[in-house]
């Protein structure tokens, strides 16, 4: 439909974002900045103790402290038979324990929330929560998951008998997708079994959650730091008992999530208890300690991978194994996480055998759920490390390796051995110019040398060539996997008289820049400048439908959606139009906000059409007077985003210590909306994969107490830690959608982690060392190093175990210091 | 978190500070930068019924020359340290150390005293204070008395300073011309040392005539290697004197086992961050 030379405008264009004035200033409206008459503050009282019982809870003293308006327990408020909210029934028989929003008679985590203080201002309710007495008997905590399936295991929850929680199952000689994997590793030639450790991690956004609830008025209003403001009015609705329509979410300007505010939090609801309660607007804002300790975590898996194959390289089958911790409850869709890893853990390869066994755990630990890929980095970095280990095993190029199994650019759409099909992609395309860009060839020389020299500082590099299925969505798939709603998304184009625009759109941006983003692609499609447009979002009264944004599904479903109901105003306009110019629609074409009849001068702006449509004194004959247009989009497909990264550690085998000497990535998101946006999208996501590598990890003590509770516990790495990113993309369009976008916002996380932990295996892989359990600290490094040369020095032979090597595994370590 | 509720007095003097602590007793804290006190009073892990603020106190802040030495003013923040030239000619170890402590916003804020006598055991300016034979000078309700860098230290969190006491001066001797090198072992850039190794070494000739070698977080006070040191003096400054030296590096220390490191790793790291400290400063290649 271009027809002139010109480029188009808006797409592909690396515009600054533009929210970021308001978002880095603070001058903006976040939830804890909301400040209403008469509002009150909430604090909760939260448990020390892993499991044990609530014999007493004095809140007497507490009561007459200065400023408190009242202390509630869960029987004060009700709540006892209230249990929050879990969409994902991933088995028929999945056990599902009742999740009050405060304890009743038991604890089940440290930090479960078991009383609330509600006090005129937030110094006065913490000191409040200082004089709540609880008495507690203490119980066994249940906190290693293998201890918590054995016979006889302390039950976090009696009442359901067990702690496995669910078992959920692929296996593709059943599917009829592949054959039977049992039958390919006996007849394989080459079988490479390991245990990888995904550690437990914690979300770590930046700004606290927080939520205010106004029950003045007909609807009851709630803002929230949410990423998911739709969703919680309707589960606040289905699990507390407020009519749908008596209820407004608004999500304000939030900061960050990544997954972390994928959730319908006990806070949130008791929030909602208490407003109603006491008749009054009540705010509650967390502490940073109590978002370490109580929001939800993420990861938390121990995965047994046995790969077979033929001695040519050739993989023959895949068989995993995990086990994956819920903690203490199911929150919205934790049970869910592990199984969105399921069809992920083939990647990018050609098995021809396939077998996927989750058994989902509860321990008496904080709840996971969505964490930045929420199953596909674990399925990722299972892949990528046995891929690595089955290349030492057979003494092969691990790229090469990768090259003989990969599916080739010709055979897309290619249906995999996990019953998706993916619908394009170029593996060859992506690893060749990662290769060039890292200087593969030189830097394995550098390798050989510093190896032949016994260099203290050894070089190793690390491979990881991704895919990931995101862009949640196809509803269909999501009721196959009995997920517990849809997957489409929403958008609105409001035409304004003056030619304005407004996008509403359902998503609920929390940093991404959809506000940039949609306004470039609406520019595009409606020919008006980028500055006149508006999106609006994250109020369910102004944008009444939408799914909200995870699973890097915003641009390619909800920017899809933005697509179509502008081609659905470009539709009315052009009636319109057709209409003022007084000629047939067929005789015009719309270039540039303009239609013109072809081959002529003669035309009208939008803008023109906009304020006719306005005033509306003359337009079609029976036209509905109205431009607006909306549009509800269900994608046919997942995005499968792929790419090459390359990472070079070098490793102080004296200390430990690794640094990464370089990182390349050539990621292949389909088109670009936004360069710029993507780019950020990818350090960030590279930070968080490489922070589970080398530096996160949430840890507990045998009481069940979080020991990584601090930020100086839990080291977050800043920009000084880590390296300068070398990134490039190569661009094979997604054909499951009209701008042919994949999903960007979680890829450089999935594929980022096992390249550095790759690479540094690769370093010292010649000492006898195969496995470090992540993260890779410098205790952990230099103990493996240090380990396998004694083993080296006693046997004179290559240390071949296949379990996490130099008794690492069974190390204790807990984070922190100070 | 919200600090529990306490008085607060800006103090304009140090006489004025010291009264108010005197009659305060235990139950008074010292704000001095606030990058320790706050956050402790944030997670209420101290609920001080007073805090007494020196940031008002000019006369405790600046770096002078007194003979000998250079004294540096108790309340002079990180980053005036690393840019102080008398500390950079004369007690370039100090300045070295202090550049590694924290951030940027952390080294405008934070203060040498009071990283001295807040006393964390993983704080990156007691062992430069130690190596450099620093003398503290303690102002009290009866004047003031001065006690030597390796008295100071007493225990973990805990200095020679009494709770009416106040830390006012920092007297560094000059050890000016010598060689210094801190080596900081930390998780992430952000994170506590794990080990972290301050040197100092005067070379004659190409031979090593005075060291001093201290290391962070080796015990609950900063320890002094003086076997290294005597190990070195009177020998030649190179690799392999320096590499054997190092081997006394854990003597005398006892660290302690947590989340990062355990005791016998710390130790290995003590011997191979001494190593590279001193090489560093004596300018040997390791």
């Amino acid at each position: 439909m271009t027809t002139t030379a010109q480029p188009t405008a808006e797409l592909g264009r690396a515009r600054k974002r533009k929210e970021d004035a308001r978002l880095i200033t603070g001058r903006t409206r976040w939830t804890d900045n909301i400040s209403l008459p008469g509002m009150l503050h909430m604090a909760i009282v939260r448990s020390p103790l892993a499991h044990a019982k609530i014999t007493r809870i004095g809140t007497d003293a507490a009561r007459q402290m200065p400023g408190v308006h009242g202390v509630f327990t869960a029987a004060d408020l009700g709540a006892q038979d209230i249990s929050l909210p879990c969409a994902w029934q991933i088995t028929p028989d999945m056990k599902s324990p009742k999740a009050p929003p405060l304890a009743v008679d038991t604890v089940h985590f440290a930090g479960e929330g078991v009383a609330v203080v509600v006090a005129r201002d937030p110094a006065s309710a913490a000191d409040a929560v200082e004089a709540v007495e609880v008495d507690y008997d203490e119980l066994p905590p249940v906190l290693d998951m293998e201890a918590a399936l054995a016979d006889g295991a302390t039950l976090v929850h009696p009442d359901l008998g067990t702690n496995r929680n669910a078992v959920w199952v692929f296996d593709s000689a059943e599917a009829g997708t592949g054959g039977d994997v049992e039958q390919a590793i006996r007849d394989s030639e080459v079988v490479v079994k390991r245990r990888f450790r995904q550690q437990r991690l914690i979300p770590a956004f930046m700004e606290p959650r927080s939520v205010v609830v106004d029950p003045t008025g007909e609807q009851l209003t709630m803002w929230s730091a949410t990423q998911v403001p739709h969703i919680l009015k309707t589960m606040a609705s289905l699990t507390l008992g407020v009519p749908e329509h008596k209820v407004r979410v608004i999500a304000p300007d939030v900061g960050g999530g990544f997954g972390g505010k994928l959730q319908v939090t006990p806070e949130e609801a008791v929030a909602l208890l208490v407003a109603r309660r006491m008749g009054k607007a009540v705010k509650w804002t967390e502490t940073r300690s109590e978002s370490i300790l109580a929001a939800h975590h993420g990861r938390a898996q121990i995965q047994d991978i046995t790969i077979a194959a033929r001695r040519d390289g050739t993989v023959t089958g895949l068989k995993v194994e995990l086990l994956a911790d819920m903690g203490a409850y199911l929150r919205l869709v934790t049970p869910g996480i592990p199984i969105l890893g399921a069809f992920m853990f083939n990647s990018i390869y050609k098995f021809p055998a396939y077998r996927f066994a989750c058994t989902n755990v509860f321990t008496n630990k904080t709840p996971t759920d969505a964490y930045r890929g929420a199953g596909r980095p674990e399925a990722t970095f299972a892949i990528e490390r046995i891929m690595a280990e089955l290349a030492a095993e057979l003494g092969m190029d691990p790229l090469e390796l990768r090259e003989q199994n990969w599916i080739k650019h010709e055979e897309f759409p290619f249906t995999t051995v996990a019953g998706l099909t993916y619908d394009s992609g170029n593996y060859e395309a992506a690893t060749a110019k990662a290769r060039e860009l890292f200087d593969y060839d030189g830097l394995r020389a550098e390798q050989r040398r510093r190896r032949e020299a016994n260099d203290p500082v050894q070089l190793g590099i690390g491979i990881s060539t991704y895919t990931e299925m995101c862009g949640l969505a196809p509803s269909r798939v999501l009721g196959s996997l009995s997920y517990g709603a849809g997957g489409w998304e929403h958008a609105s184009i409001r035409m304004l008289a003056s030619g304005k625009v407004e996008v509403v759109t359902g998503v609920s941006p929390h940093g991404q820049g959809h506000e940039t983003a949609w306004s470039q692609i609406v520019a595009d499609k409606l020919g008006v400048p980028f500055e006149d447009i508006e999106v609006l979002h994250g109020d369910t009264q102004s944008s009444p439908k939408g799914l909200d944004t995870y699973g890097s599904r915003s641009l390619a479903v909800g920017g899809i959606a933005v697509v179509k109901a502008s081609d659905k105003v470009v539709e009315k306009a052009r009636k319109v139009a057709a209409h003022m110019l007084e000629c047939s629609e067929a005789d015009l074409e719309f270039v540039q906000g303009k239609f013109t009849i072809k081959g002529s001068n003669r035309g009208v702006t939008i803008q023109e059409v906009a304020l006719a449509t306005f005033t509306s004194h003359n337009i079609p004959e029976g036209m509905e007077p109205s431009l607006d247009s909306d549009y509800t989009f269900d994608p046919e497909n997942f995005s499968f985003p792929h790419g090459t990264h390359l990472c070079a550690a070098e490793v102080d085998t004296e200390t430990g210590w690794v640094t990464i000497r370089r990182y390349v990535c050539v990621d292949d998101v389909g088109k670009v909306v936004n360069p710029l946006i993507v780019e950020g999208q990818i350090h960030g996501g590279l930070a968080q994969g490489i922070a589970q590598a080398l530096f996160e990890e949430a840890t507990y003590d045998e009481g069940g107490t979080l020991t990584s509770g601090t930020l100086a516990d839990y080291l977050v790495p800043s920009a000084a830690d880590l390296p300068s990113f070398i990134t490039d993309r190569t661009e094979t369009p997604a054909t499951s959608n009209p701008l042919g976008v994949k999903g960007v916002g979680e890829a450089g996380t999935i594929a980022s982690t096992p390249a550095v932990v790759n690479a540094v295996l690769d370093a010292v892989r010649h000492l006898g060392v195969t496995d470090i359990d992540m993260p890779c600290t410098p205790q952990r490094v230099w103990r493996a190093v240090h380990a396998a040369r004694g083993a080296a020095k006693s046997t004179s032979e290559h240390v071949t175990d296949t379990a996490a090597g130099g008794g690492l595994g069974s190390m204790d370590v807990q984070g922190g210091a100070q | 978190m919200i600090p529990s509720a306490f008085d607060y007095l800006a103090a304009t003097s140090v006489e004025e500070a010291i009264q108010a602590l005197s009659g305060a007793g235990e139950d008074a804290k010292v704000l001095a930068g606030g990058q320790s006190l706050i956050p402790v009073l944030r997670l209420r892990l101290a609920a001080p019924t007073v805090v007494v603020d020196l940031n008002k106190i000019s006369e405790l802040r600046g770096v002078r020359e007194d003979g000998d030495a250079i004294v540096v003013g108790a309340m002079t923040t990180h980053h005036d340290v690393i840019h102080d030239p008398l500390v950079r000619e004369h007690a370039a170890l100090l300045a070295l150390a202090t550049q590694t402590v924290g951030d940027p916003q952390i080294r405008h804020r934070g203060t040498l005293g009071g990283a001295l006598v807040h006393a964390d055991p993983a704080g990156d300016l007691l062992a430069p204070a130690v190596a450099l034979d620093a003398e503290m000078v303690i102002a009290g309700p009866d004047g003031r008395r001065t006690v030597p860098a390796s008295e100071f230290f007493v225990e973990l969190f805990t200095t020679a300073v009494q709770p009416d006491e106040l830390l006012v001066e920092v007297r560094i001797p000059k050890k000016t011309g010598w060689g210094a090198h801190y080596e900081k072992f930390q998780r992430v850039a952000q994170a506590w040392s794990i080990v972290a190794v301050a040197a100092a070494v005067r070379t004659e000739g190409g031979s090593i005539t005075e060291a001093r070698v201290a290391l962070t977080n080796m015990a609950t006070t900063p320890v002094r290697a003086t076997g290294v040191e005597q190990a070195l003096i009177g020998q030649p400054a190179t690799a392999e004197t320096i590499r054997a030296a190092a081997e006394h590096a854990a003597e005398g220390s006892s660290p302690m086992s947590d989340g990062n490191a355990d005791a016998d790793y710390r130790e290995h790291l003590a011997r191979v961050l001494t190593g590279r400290a001193v090489a560093a400063a004596a300018g040997v290649g390791s």
